[in-house]
């Protein structure tokens, strides 16, 4: 894989390619391991090849490095792409994919952190996140520090009062060391997520408290990595990406649908699934 | 206990800038001090404790202490997975307090009653728990938690309560101190509850009968080393605290004679019955409807000395 570690500015056609071996990546350990939220993993798969493609200030040999930026994967249940994306950038070996929530192993079925590098917080259950990534962006801006905080949402855990605690905080504390993205797929665990609670207007909602928001296509490389490296968006203002994404993306027969969020593709479907992410331009 | 906690946290807010406090909107004429002197460790996050405990995490992962306060149930049980998720899974040098454990705030109603704090924070794992007993083991255990690695729950009562202790003491997170030395009764002491017990101890001996009192400020771990002496060397444990019997001070003894006591004991349970209190009244008032007065204690130590010895 062409180094990616160092770059200052990701190339798209680079972060397109990394993306594309996230989604393998991805799939086989949900496949080989028998569990669950692959649609939500591949819908927020380009996101994450862009910020471990080059967006985040961090260095796989030295996980703790100081001035590293924070990234908190809220939905920690589409955590595949995640270990995937560490694995892939030398926090620790491609081999530990293998032991993917299975007994024994280190890769637990939600983003944890124990015995793991690079996961500076364990996620799982929803709504927890963006308070966590709100009171380290406070202390590097009490500090004086450089580093930044990234914490990716699921739409889901829009529903979570908890989410909007931190949402009111932020702007009052003119945290704009802050970003939020939420994959926004649009299908929560039972539903379509208009249909259970109605996000929207969901940008107007995240404006409304005080964020600087873009609404960006999640699957176009080019959108997303203008949109992560051009924060914050406004001075003194948080910044809310918005990533609008289709669930199962990469994979026609899992893209929006409902069945994905929970499905484990047979070795029939998984094969399916590889041969259409290998052959996408 | 609230005052000294407060006065103590300035003391060490001053000597180490690590060290942040957080309130959920509460401490009106009590908290202005340190918001003058310290402004940029303090911060008031709202009415919104999920969200005051999980920056708390935020902060302490990026190197800080953390306090986090308010009253009665708010910053433990409306946050309790923030605390077990966020806070001990990570082993976050978070520090929840609470004012007006038990039944401090009493004639506001139950919505203000801690009555089961103790039974969930102890449930978590790796977190210490720690309910001081007058203001001077507050002092101690204010210093104590500012000091230790990892999350902690401290407990304490209100403002104004009276020292029990007369000289200093010897305060140490995890062992109990020895208030009275006794050899007949074991009355052990958590929070609160201990000028009660003491008065109940004064009044036993007056009649005769050898009291040992234990003020065990720290719930969680338990001193099963105190535990063990008491149960060689005197014939019965009373546990008296200010929360529900199921799963405080009463249920942690219980839990280690069952399993680990060397000889058979007599015991009891003192604390508040598995219920809603749903009379109105003070804190003093309301012990005595819930049995947990002086006389009260008293009376149950002789009973349980009586069947025992």
């Amino acid at each position: 894989m062409p180094s990616l570690i160092d770059e200052l500015k990701p190339s798209a056609s680079d972060c397109r390619a990394f993306a594309r071996r996230l989604r393998l990546t991805a799939v086989r350990m949900v496949h080989e391991a028998k569990s669950a939220h692959v649609g939500g993993s591949l819908s927020m798969a380009d996101l994450m090849a862009a910020l471990y493609g080059g967006v985040l200030r961090v260095d796989p040999h030295s996980p703790s490095w100081a001035e590293r930026d924070r990234f908190i994967l809220s939905k920690g249940h589409a955590c595949a792409v995640f270990y995937a994306a560490l694995a892939s950038r030398g926090f620790f070996p491609l081999e530990w994919l293998d032991t993917f929530y299975r007994d024994g192993g280190r890769l637990a079925g939600h983003a944890s952190h124990t015995g793991v590098p690079g996961i500076e917080f364990s996620t799982g259950s929803l709504g927890h996140g963006l308070s966590v990534a709100t009171g380290m962006a406070l202390t590097a801006k009490r500090d004086g520090a450089p580093w930044r905080v990234f914490a990716l949402l699921s739409d889901g855990e829009c529903d979570e009062g908890s989410t909007w605690e931190p949402a009111l905080f932020a702007p009052q504390y003119k945290l704009d060391n802050l970003v939020v993205i939420v994959d926004y797929n649009k299908i929560q665990s039972l539903g379509r997520t208009k249909d259970v609670l109605d996000l929207d207007p969901f940008a107007d909602k995240w404006k409304a408290f005080g964020w600087a928001v873009r609404e960006i296509d999640g699957h176009d490389m080019d959108q997303v990595l203008d949109a992560l490296t051009t924060v914050p968006f406004t001075k003194g203002k948080p910044s809310c990406v918005i990533a609008h994404t289709i669930k199962g993306k990469g994979v026609s027969f899992m893209e929006d649908k409902l069945l994905w969020h929970y499905r484990n593709p047979s070795i029939e479907e998984y094969n399916a699934a590889v041969a259409e992410i290998e052959a996408a331009p | 206990m609230r005052t000294a906690f407060l006065q103590t946290l300035e003391e060490l807010a001053a000597v180490d800038t690590r060290i942040n406090f957080i309130t959920g909107d509460l401490g009106f004429s009590v908290i202005e001090p340190f918001v003058k002197r310290f402004p940029m460790q303090f911060l008031n996050a709202g009415v919104a404790e999920q969200n005051m405990t999980g920056l708390a995490v935020g902060m302490a992962l990026s190197g800080k202490i953390v306090f986090t306060y308010s009253i009665a149930n708010f910053p433990t049980l409306r946050c309790l997975e923030q605390i077990r998720n966020d806070g001990c899974y990570h082993k976050a040098n978070l520090k929840v307090v609470s004012v007006g454990g038990g039944l401090a705030y009493g004639a506001l109603g139950s919505s203000h009653q801690a009555t089961e704090d103790i039974a969930a924070m102890r449930a978590l794992p790796g977190m210490t728990v720690i309910a001081p007993g007058d203001p001077l083991e507050a002092e101690h255990a204010t210093r104590g938690v500012a000091a230790l690695e990892g999350p902690c729950y401290l407990r304490l009562g209100k403002a104004g309560e009276p020292r029990v202790h007369t000289g200093p003491i010897d305060f140490q997170l995890g062992k109990a101190i020895t208030v009275c030395e006794g050899k007949d009764v074991t009355i052990i002491s958590t929070g609160g509850m201990l000028q009660p017990c003491f008065e109940a101890a004064k009044a036993l001996m007056q009649t005769g009968l050898s009291v040992r009192l234990l003020s065990m400020h720290t719930i969680k771990p338990l001193d099963t080393q105190a535990l063990l002496s008491a149960v060689r060397e005197t014939s019965a444990i009373l546990t008296v605290e200010e929360h529900s019997v199921i799963g405080g001070l009463g249920s942690a003894v219980a839990e280690w004679i069952a399993q680990a006591s060397p000889r058979r004991v007599g015991f009891r349970i003192m604390g508040l019955p598995d219920e809603f209190c749903r009379t109105v009244g003070s804190q003093d008032y309301l012990r005595r409807i819930c049995k947990l007065s002086a006389g009260d204690i008293q009376t149950a130590t002789q009973e349980l000395f009586q069947r025992t010895k």
